[in-house]
């Protein structure tokens, strides 16, 4: 039998999974406390931008915004299977497409920072 | 010592007088701690002869009497009456063929378990003068929960992608694949891998769990087809990305 092709999608997917599992609910706590006005000085909005500045961190802030955005489409695919939607060619491209887009878009704005 | 009324509606199907499988009512008295199973064999001996099962051991170890009990798969000899009310439903295991009332078609199984070759391949061939194959505690852990599967197929009942997907190998063959492929002694993961790595094979799986939920050894067959699906990701860079790495 062929070996399968899939490990190219599952590997970022089965990535960002572990990400995300560690990640947001960090993140979803931190926005809120943001949102209230209680985020700590050391992520202040300024310290945050100089901190983004560095190549490094922009390189780390990509990598997990492309894993998180990947996870997330491959496993939305997977529940249109799932719920019945058949159409598996279209539905991986454009989650996919949305992954990538989204990916591009975080790429723009750090290369703009 | 308590007594239970109870109601089963049990599938029945006889391919030589029935067009399709319909559902017959028994109602019996029992014991309070009688299991499903229990019940069957009191209504095969004293109410009617003709209904057919499987069963062997009674007591969680054959794998023979797995049946879907109130639409869930269970080994009838583990599913105590006393823990259902109402109607019992007994059906044959799902996403099987039926070959008569609760009995099914396992040949699809008995093909994949064929398949994925689980038997030990020696890594290095040893005389038997050479002595045994030895293994510290440590080596073992990694595979014995995977070697307590009992083919019982329960998982495969339960598994919506195989009731999709036919041609999927499924929680039971995969799990035993990797018990194998996670064996010190066993050289064989390279002879198992067109199988294992195949679209039908682990890449198949979409991680519903549901044949953990349903295991009644606990072998966890999600935790090892997760497992492989790792190692499979990492072959798959090696040979792509890395090909100086080929043998």
């Amino acid at each position: 039998m062929a070996r399968s092709n899939k490990p190219i999608v599952w590997g970022p997917f089965a990535a960002g999974g572990t990400l995300t599992a560690f990640l947001t609910p960090v993140l979803i706590l931190l926005t809120l406390l943001a949102a209230l006005g209680h985020a700590p000085d050391l992520l202040a909005y300024d310290r945050l931008h100089a901190f983004v500045g560095h190549w490094l961190a922009k390189t780390v802030v990509a990598g997990v915004v492309f894993l998180s955005l990947w996870s997330a489409a491959h496993r939305l695919r997977i529940t249109c299977y799932d719920l019945g939607l058949r159409a598996d060619t279209a539905v991986a491209t454009i989650v996919y497409a949305g992954a990538l887009g989204g990916t591009g878009a975080a790429l723009l704005y750090l290369a703009r920072i | 010592m308590s007594e239970r009324a109870v109601e089963l509606e049990v599938l029945r199907y006889n391919p030589e007088t029935d067009r399709e499988p319909a559902f017959q009512r028994y109602s019996i008295n029992c014991p309070e701690e009688w299991v499903v199973l229990d019940a069957l064999n009191h209504i095969k001996e004293s109410v009617d002869p003709t209904l057919s099962y499987r069963w062997s051991c009674h007591m969680a170890v054959c794998g023979s009497c797995g049946m879907m009990i109130n639409g869930e798969p269970k080994l009838a000899c583990k599913a105590f009456l006393r823990e259902y009310s109402g109607v019992i439903r007994v059906e044959p295991l799902a996403h099987f063929p039926i070959e008569r009332d609760l009995v099914t078609v396992i040949d699809d199984f008995m093909e994949k378990l064929k398949r994925v070759k689980p038997w030990l391949m020696p890594g290095e061939p040893k005389t038997l003068e050479a002595g045994e194959y030895r293994q510290t505690p440590a080596e073992l852990k990694r595979f014995k929960q995977f070697t307590l599967c009992i083919n019982c197929m329960l998982c495969y009942a339960a598994c919506p992608e195989y009731g999709l997907i036919p041609k999927f190998i499924g929680p039971a063959a995969l799990s035993l694949a990797h018990r194998y492929n996670k064996d010190s002694r066993d050289g064989g993961r390279d002879a198992r891998r067109d199988e294992v790595a195949a679209y039908e094979g682990v890449w198949e799986c979409s991680f519903t769990g549901a044949c953990s939920e349903v295991c009644p050894e606990h072998v966890d067959p999600a935790a090892a087809l997760q497992q492989e699906k790792i190692e499979s990701t990492v072959d798959w860079y090696k040979e792509h990305l890395m090909p100086w790495l080929k043998k």
